[in-house]
C-alpha cells in the first residue's frame, strides 16, 4: 500500500514547526483543525508571510504561537491584544494576526477586545471558543453556557455567557463571523477574507474540548461534538447577533454577521492630526527592530 | 468504462494521528477506516479501504486536528492522446 507513508508533504507544512509535533493539544481538540484552517486561508490569500504577525496569549489555543512557522509571539494571559496593537502601531504595514481562546480574549482580556474593536485596530482576532478554561483544568468562562457543568460549577453554571459575535459587534468590529471545526471550508474562506478587510475583525471558532468540556457534561469525545455541530448549525449570513447566542445543546447559528467599513485607528489618528497640526503633523518612519 | 477510477491518493503521516476519528466521519465517499494497527504513542491511524473512491478533495486533510493526513489529486490520463 502507498497510503502509509511517511511523507512530510503536506501542504500545510510549510506553515508549521514541525520539529515541535506532535502537539500537545488532545485527540480530538479542535485547536489543530482551526490552525489546519489558517494555514489553507494563508496558502488561498498568498499572503507574504514576511508581512504577517501572529499574536496569542495564554491557554491550549494560546500555543498556536509556538506551533506556527511565522513570526510569532506568546503573550502573557489577556494581553495578546495590547501586545498586538502596539506591534501594528509600530508597524502599520504588518498583518496582525491574534489567535487566542474565550478565556483569554473575553474574561481578563475583555477590556481589550472590546476597545480594540471600539478603535477600530487594525487586527484579525481568531477566538477559539471552547466554552471553558480548558488549560487550567475547565473552570467556568464568560462563554460557558447555563447549566453546564465545570470545574468551578458543579452544580451547574448559572452565570449570563458572552455571546461574542454580539459583544464585538456593539463595540465596533467591522468583520464578524462564526464557524465551528466541522466548517473547515467556511472557516478557511473566511480567515482569508478577513484580511482583505481593514479594522478589527473577529472570526469565533465554535471548537471542541473534549477533556474537559465535554467529557464533564456528558457529551462525548470529539468527534460526537462534531457530528452535534455538523445537526445542529445553521447558517445565516447577515442574522442580527443579539439572536446568536450558545446554549448548552442547542442550535448553534454560524455565519457571517457582519461586514462593513469605518475608518480605522490609524487613519482616524491621521486624519485627526493633520487637521489640527497641518503641515507640523509628520509621520515618523516605521520602527524597525534589527 | 464502469470501473471506477481513483482521482486522489491519500497520504498518512501515521506517527502523529490521534485516532480522533474526524477524517474518517467526515470524507464524502468513505474512502478510510481507523485501522486495527496501532502507532508506536498506541493511537489507531486510518487506513485507505475505498481507494478508488478517493476524489482528492483533501477534506480529510482539512479536518485533521495533527496534521497527519492529506491527499493530492492524480491527474486524469490522456485519454485523446491515446485514441490518436
Ligand atoms: C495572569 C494569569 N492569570 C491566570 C492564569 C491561568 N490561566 C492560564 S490559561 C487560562 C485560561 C485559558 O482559557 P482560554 O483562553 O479559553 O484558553 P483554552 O485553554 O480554553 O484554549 C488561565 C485562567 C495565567 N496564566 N495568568
Ligand atoms: S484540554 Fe481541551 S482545549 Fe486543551 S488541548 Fe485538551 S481538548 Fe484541547
Ligand atoms: S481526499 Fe476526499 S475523498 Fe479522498 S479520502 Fe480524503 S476526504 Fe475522502
Ligand atoms: S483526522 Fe488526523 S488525527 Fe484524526 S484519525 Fe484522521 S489522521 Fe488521525
Ligand atoms: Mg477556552
Amino acid at each position: 500500500m502507498n497510503d502509509f507513508i511517511n511523507s512530510v508533504e503536506n501542504p500545510v507544512e510549510r506553515f508549521l514547526r514541525t520539529d515541535r509535533m506532535p502537539h500537545i493539544w488532545c485527540p480530538g481538540c479542535g485547536i489543530g483543525t482551526t490552525v489546519n484552517c489558517f494555514a489553507r486561508a494563508l496558502i488561498e490569500s498568498k499572503i507574504d508571510l514576511q508581512s504577517l504577525a501572529l499574536v496569542s496569549g495564554i491557554g491550549c489555543t494560546g500555543r498556536v504561537a509556538g506551533y506556527v512557522k511565522l513570526d510569532s509571539f506568546h503573550t502573557t494571559h489577556g494581553r495578546a491584544i495590547p501586545f498586538a496593537t502596539g506591534l501594528k502601531l509600530a508597524n502599520p504595514k504588518l498583518n496582525v494576526v491574534v489567535y487566542s481562546g474565550d478565556g483569554d480574549l473575553s474574561a481578563i482580556g475583555g477590556n481589550h477586545l472590546i476597545h480594540a474593536a471600539r478603535r477600530n485596530i487594525d487586527l484579525k482576532v481568531i477566538c477559539v471558543n471552547n466554552l471553558i478554561y480548558a488549560m487550567t483544568g475547565g473552570q467556568t468562562a464568560p462563554t460557558t453556557p447555563g447549566h453546564a457543568i465545570t470545574s468551578t460549577a458543579p452544580y451547574g453554571s448559572y452565570e449570563p455567557a458572552f455571546n461574542l459575535p454580539h459583544l464585538v459587534e456593539a463595540a465596533g468590529a467591522v468583520y464578524v463571523a462564526r464557524w465551528t471545526t466541522f466548517h473547515v471550508r467556511q472557516l478557511a474562506r473566511s480567515i482569508a477574507e478577513v484580511f482583505q478587510k481593514k479594522g478589527f475583525g473577529f472570526i469565533e471558532v465554535i471548537s471542541p474540548c473534549p477533556t474537559l468540556y465535554q467529557r464533564r457534561n456528558r457529551l462525548g469525545d470529539g468527534l460526537d461534538t462534531m457530528k452535534y455541530y455538523k445537526e445542529k448549525s445553521k447558517v445565516r449570513h447577515g442574522a442580527p447577533t443579539n439572536e446568536v447566542g450558545l446554549t448548552m445543546t442547542g442550535e448553534i447559528i454560524v455565519g457571517k454577521f457582519v461586514d462593513r467599513d469605518r475608518p480605522d485607528y490609524q487613519t482616524l489618528m491621521r486624519t485627526q492630526l493633520s487637521e489640527s497640526l497641518g503641515e507640523r503633523f509628520v509621520e515618523s518612519a516605521e520602527m524597525v527592530c534589527s | 468504462m464502469g470501473v471506477p477510477v481513483a482521482k486522489g491518493r491519500v497520504s498518512i503521516i501515521v506517527e502523529r494521528c490521534k485516532s480522533c476519528g474526524f477524517c474518517v466521519e467526515f470524507c464524502p465517499t468513505k474512502v478510510l477506516a481507523l485501522s486495527s494497527a496501532f502507532n508506536s504513542k498506541g493511537y489507531h491511524p486510518p487506513h485507505v479501504v475505498e481507494p478508488e473512491k478517493c476524489s482528492g478533495c483533501d477534506l480529510c486533510g482539512m479536518y485533521c486536528p495533527d496534521f497527519a493526513i492529506y491527499a493530492t489529486k492524480i491527474a486524469p490520463p490522456k485519454e485523446a492522446a491515446r485514441e490518436s
